[in-house]
C-alpha cells in the first residue's frame, strides 16, 4: 500500500446517528465496502486521511417497498441486489447491472450507496438509477433531504452532497415500460465500462448513459425525439451530437459515440 | 483486535486501516494469500470472510473484527480441490492459484461450466488459459466422495 498507514485515522460508527454526529463534528470520508477507497489508498492517489467506517450499519441494508416506491438501503451490496426478489420484480435491469460489476469478490463488498457517492461516470449501477428517475435520500443531524439522482452530480466526480451528509437510501418509483441494459467493456466481467446504457421503453422513453460525459447523463434530446416519433436513425444522430465522450485509456471518443448510437438502435429494436 | 482465522482465534495489533492482506501475510505469517494488482481486478488475494469471497487487498482489517476469515492455509494442503489443481495442471506460476481455489470453494453443487466461469470471473490467470482450472473445479464439484472429504477438511 503506497499510503502511509501512520497518516491515516479511522473512526468506526456503530449506528447511523453516531455516524451523523461524527460527520457534523469532523471532516471524514465514509468507508463502506472500501472497493473504491482502497484502490485509491493502495496507489497513493487519495487525499483524505480521516475516514469513518460505516460498514457495520446494518440498518442501511434493508430492501423494502412503500406504496409504489422501492426503497434500497445505501449499504445494500450488489450480491444482495442480485438475490432480492423485489428488485428482480421491480427493476430487473438493476439485477443485470449488478452482475456485471467487477467479479463476485467486488459484488460482495461494493454497495449501491458507495457507487453513487464515488461519482464515477463509468459506474455500472448509476445509469440504471438515472433511467428510472431514482431519488437519493441523504441524511445529516439536521434531517433528511431527497434529491433526484439526475440533479445529484455537478461535474466529474463531484456531487451536491455536503460533508456532514450520508446517503442512507435510494428510492425507485414504479417503472412503467420495458427495461433494457447493456454494458460494453473489454470483457464481460471485471472490466470498467467503455459505454454503459440503461433505458426504459415507454411513450416517453428514458435513456441514461455512462462513460460518455463527465457524469452519468440522461439523453434528454434523444428521448424527446423518440417521444415525438422521430425515426431511429434521426434519434441516433441526435444522441451522437448530444453526448460528449472523450479519448482515454479505455476507449476513444469516436468509438464511444458510434457504439452509443448502435446501442440506441439495439434498445429500440429489442423493446419494439 | 480479534477475529477467527482458519478456525482459531487470533489477536492482531495492526493499524485498523491495514489491509487484511498485509495483516495475514506480515503479522499472521500466512503468505499463501498473494498480492496481484492491489485494485480488486485480479482476485489473487481472495479470502473468505464469513463464507463470502472478497479481495483482501481492499478490506481494512477493522472490518473483520469478530468475523470468520478463511485463507488458503485453512484448507490444510490436502484438500481435494488443491490436489485437483495439481493433477489437472490448474496451476503454472501459482500466483493466482490460492485466490482461484478460495473463490471456487463457494460454488453450489453441480455447477455448469458457466456457473464456474461466473464464480471465477473475478480471478485472472495469465498462464493456464483457464481450461485446466475449470476442469479441476468441475471435477471437484461433480465428485461426491471428494466433496464430502472437502467439507470435513474445511470444518477441521
Amino acid at each position: 500500500m503506497k499510503t502511509a498507514l501512520s497518516d491515516l485515522d479511522l473512526r468506526v460508527a456503530s449506528s447511523v446517528n453516531e455516524a451523523l454526529t461524527i460527520l457534523r463534528d469532523e471532516k471524514r470520508t465514509p468507508i463502506a465496502g472500501a472497493t473504491d477507497v482502497y484502490v485509491g489508498l493502495n496507489f497513493g492517489t487519495l487525499k483524505p486521511r480521516q475516514y469513518l467506517d460505516i460498514w457495520a450499519l446494518d440498518e442501511l441494508r434493508t430492501i423494502s417497498t412503500h406504496d409504489d416506491k422501492l426503497i434500497i438501503g445505501a449499504l445494500t451490496s450488489y450480491t444482495s441486489l442480485m438475490q432480492s426478489h423485489i428488485v428482480a420484480e421491480r427493476v430487473p435491469m438493476l439485477v443485470e447491472a449488478s452482475g456485471l460489476v467487477g467479479g463476485v469478490q467486488i459484488q460482495n463488498r461494493g454497495t449501491l450507496g458507495g457507487n453513487i457517492a464515488n461519482g464515477s461516470p463509468a459506474a455500472d449501477g448509476v445509469p440504471v438509477l438515472s433511467a428510472v428517475d431514482a431519488v437519493i435520500v441523504m441524511r445529516s443531524v439536521e434531517g433528511e433531504r431527497r434529491l433526484p439522482i439526475n440533479s445529484f452530480y455537478t461535474g466529474y466526480r463531484s456531487t451536491v452532497m455536503r460533508p456532514d451528509e450520508l446517503i442512507v437510501a435510494i428510492e425507485i418509483p414504479r417503472v412503467e415500460g420495458k427495461q433494457w441494459f447493456r454494458k460494453v467493456g473489454t470483457r464481460a466481467a471485471q472490466a470498467i465500462s467503455k459505454i454503459v446504457m440503461a433505458a426504459v421503453r415507454s411513450p416517453s422513453p428514458k435513456i441514461a448513459l455512462g462513460s460518455v460525459a463527465p457524469t452519468v447523463v440522461r439523453a434528454r434530446m434523444t428521448e424527446q425525439a423518440l417521444a415525438q416519433e422521430a425515426t431511429i436513425d434521426e434519434a441516433a444522430r441526435i444522441l451522437g451530437e448530444e453526448i460528449t465522450p472523450i479519448d482515454d485509456v479505455r476507449s476513444t471518443a469516436d468509438y464511444r459515440r458510434r457504439v452509443s448510437m448502435n446501442l440506441l438502435r439495439r434498445f429500440w429494436a429489442d423493446t419494439a | 483486535m480479534q477475529f477467527r482465522l482458519n478456525g482459531a482465534d487470533v489477536e492482531v495489533g495492526a493499524h485498523p486501516m491495514s489491509r487484511l492482506l498485509d495483516v495475514l501475510r506480515e503479522e499472521c505469517n500466512l503468505t499463501g494469500t498473494k498480492e496481484g494488482c492491489g485494485e480488486g481486478e485480479c482476485g489473487a488475494c481472495t479470502v473468505l470472510i464469513d463464507g463470502e469471497p472478497v479481495c483482501s487487498c481492499l478490506v481494512p482489517v477493522s472490518q473483520v473484527e469478530g468475523a470468520e476469515v478463511l485463507s488458503i492455509e485453512g484448507l490444510g494442503g490436502n484438500h481435494p480441490l488443491q490436489k485437483l489443481f495439481m493433477n489437472e495442471v490448474g496451476a503454472q506460476c501459482g500466483i493466482c492459484t490460492p485466490g482461484m481455489i478460495m473463490a471456487a470453494l463457494t460454488l453450489p453443487d453441480d455447477p455448469t461450466l458457466d456457473d464456474v466461469k461466473t464464480a471465477l470471473a473475478g480471478n485472472l490467470c495469465r498462464c493456464t488459459g483457464y481450461s485446466a482450472i475449470y476442469r479441476a473445479v468441475l471435477k471437484w464439484k461433480t465428485n461426491e466422495i471428494q466433496r464430502a472429504d472437502a467439507t470435513q477438511e474445511i470444518q477441521r
